[in-house]
């Protein structure tokens, strides 16, 4: 089930490209991986989902102006800037 | 091993600028390769503040590390992978201000497996941690450097995260205490996220005393974590009866199981004990492994190269420029949960795999449930094995099974507790304490009992 074009497939939705060698590791090691998963077809539980051990709803707070962060500390960290803005790659061919 | 009581005493003999700068001559040798980022400057210049009586506060003094996926101001914070290597956070983490609300002194970053993901600290961009115990056996993960950092008594406290055993892990196989608390109960602002739903910050230390205390520090009312249980904690000794159970689902090799055996009968003599089983046990660890995978590749779609992080020295059109960041700035074991994650979250597998896993969560919290109703604390090995000899473990797959035992306490979201009372080969294991929800007292009292009536192992 799992081949190169699975792996290609994954990496491709995961955003990481990949080198031929890891292609190659990385489908062995998905294997390995999802037999491991396969533990989970011996059971079929009727009881629902839990996404969170804590009863979390959605809480607004009021639409009012914070302070921020100052832009040059936003920004201390970015290579590729310009006129107190991020640069980023190009979106549209 | 140096105890906050040991540490005062030297303070109170030799002065605190002194006893800092010594302490700081150990950590800038990094023999263990504890730490990422050591900071002198900032702890001598703490010491002077303290003796000066400006540092004030439960930690006055007392030197602190910090894992490196916990932001700290000005401070590079590199989670151990070459993505955030000169990341430098513009804020604190809360924890990271109640430290510095309580006088604490910061002695540097430790190391970690990157991204916290691992059980060795052998996938950190930085090198592997090396045992105090044993030079050529690892630390333990994902919090090693946490952990050798108190057991090779380069700190006093330290900080570490836990997502399936990365505080008890490390704790176990170097024989200092450890605890993952309850989720909910210390704020994970500014920790770097993993798997938001499964990790939290926690407190080791070299005596249960001393992680009672940063965990007093540290827990707390924070807005900015929406997960935040808003809850205060202070210790209180719990003197009581205690029903203990043991989780017969909860296993480890012959050597290991041989030694909590024989501490399981001593304990027998001061507690009534039992055993109980919990079936959904037999399927946490996929379940874990799902959700944290699947958790890890959302949380770590962030890193794009664009706002911090590794970059390219040239923009290319985004796709590009987005999958060769991702390719150069992860390590190997970063790359294969951040796949297996979007495989587990792709259509057509998202009912086999993500929803199925949340459903044993569900299970497993209901047993948890039914155990608390007649036990006090639940207890099994903390690691199946001692700690692994660097290098001994290739295959991921076997690396999972070694949080077997660890990796339910984060599904429930309750507190677990290593405590280094086993000794095998003449290494160190911890027993793993559970209890219900906010039980903190409870575990650490018990803890305290079992030390007085069972006995220490000095390993």
């Amino acid at each position: 089930m799992v081949d190169r074009s699975t792996v290609l497939h994954v990496a491709e939705l995961a955003k990481i490209e990949l080198r031929e060698d890891e292609v190659e590791k990385f489908a062995r090691d998905f294997k390995k991986i999802l037999e491991f998963f396969d533990k989970l077809d011996e059971i079929d539980p009727d009881v629902p989902p839990t996404y969170h051990v804590l009863p979390l709803k959605n809480v607004f707070r009021k639409d009012e102006p914070k302070e921020s962060l100052p832009r040059e500390l936003v920004l201390m960290n970015a290579k590729h800037k310009e006129e107190g803005y991020f640069k980023g790659p190009k979106v549209v061919e | 091993m140096i105890s906050v009581a040991e540490w005062k005493e030297r303070v109170e003999s030799e002065g605190a600028l002194n006893c800092v700068e010594k302490l700081m001559k150990e950590v800038k040798k990094n023999r263990y390769n504890s730490f990422i980022t050591v900071t002198e400057e900032i702890a001598l210049s703490q010491a002077e503040e303290y003796e000066k009586g400006k540092l004030k506060g439960k930690l006055a003094g007392i030197p602190v590390a910090i894992k490196d996926n916990i932001s700290t101001a000005g401070i590079r914070t590199t989670c151990a992978s070459k993505m955030l290597h000169d990341y430098v956070p513009p804020f604190d983490a809360h924890v990271v201000e109640r430290l510095k609300e309580e006088g604490a002194i910061i002695v540097g970053k430790t190391n970690m497996d990157e991204f916290a993901m691992g059980t060795t600290t052998e996938t950190s961009y930085f090198g592997v941690v090396r045992n105090p115990r044993d030079e050529s056996r690892v630390a333990g993960g994902s919090s090693g450097g946490s952990a050798s950092s108190i057991a090779g008594g380069e700190t006093v406290l330290s900080l570490g995260s836990d997502t399936g055993g990365s505080i008890r892990c490390p704790a176990s196989f170097t024989g200092v205490y450890g605890l993952k608390p309850t989720y909910g109960l210390v704020s994970r602002y500014g920790l770097i996220p993993y798997a938001n739903s499964l990790e939290q910050i926690g407190p080791m230390a070299a005596s249960l005393d001393d992680l009672a205390l940063l965990l007093e520090v540290i827990a707390g009312r924070d807005q900015r974590d929406s997960t935040n249980a808003g809850r205060e904690f202070r210790f209180e000794f719990v003197e009581k009866d205690f029903k203990v159970g043991i989780v017969k689902e909860m296993k480890a090799n012959e050597k290991v199981m041989a030694a909590f055996e024989e501490f399981v009968e001593k304990l027998k003599k001061v507690a009534k004990v039992k055993e109980i089983s919990l079936p959904s046990l037999n399927y946490a660890l996929p379940a874990y492994y799902v959700i944290a995978m699947s958790e890890a590749s959302s949380n770590l779609a962030r890193y794009d190269g664009v706002r911090y992080g590794y970059t390219l020295e040239k923009l290319d059109s985004w796709r590009k420029f987005f999958a060769k960041v991702r390719a150069e700035g992860f390590g190997e074991e970063v790359k294969r949960r951040i796949m297996m994650g979007s495989f587990a979250l792709s259509t057509g597998y998202y009912g086999k795999y993500y929803l199925k896993a949340l459903k044993v969560r569900t299970l497993v919290i209901n047993d948890f449930k039914r155990a608390f109703e007649s036990f006090d604390i639940l207890i099994s090995p903390t690691m199946p094995d001692v700690a692994f000899k660097i290098g001994e473990i290739k295959d991921p797959v076997t690396m999972y099974y070694a949080d077997v035992n660890t990796v339910p306490a984060n599904l429930a979201g309750i507190p677990a507790l290593s405590v280094p009372l086993l000794e095998v080969d003449g290494l160190p294991v911890g027993v793993q304490l559970m209890g219900n929800h906010f039980s903190e007292s409870a575990l650490i009292s018990f803890g305290k009992i079992v030390e007085e009536r069972v006995g220490k192992v000095e390993v």
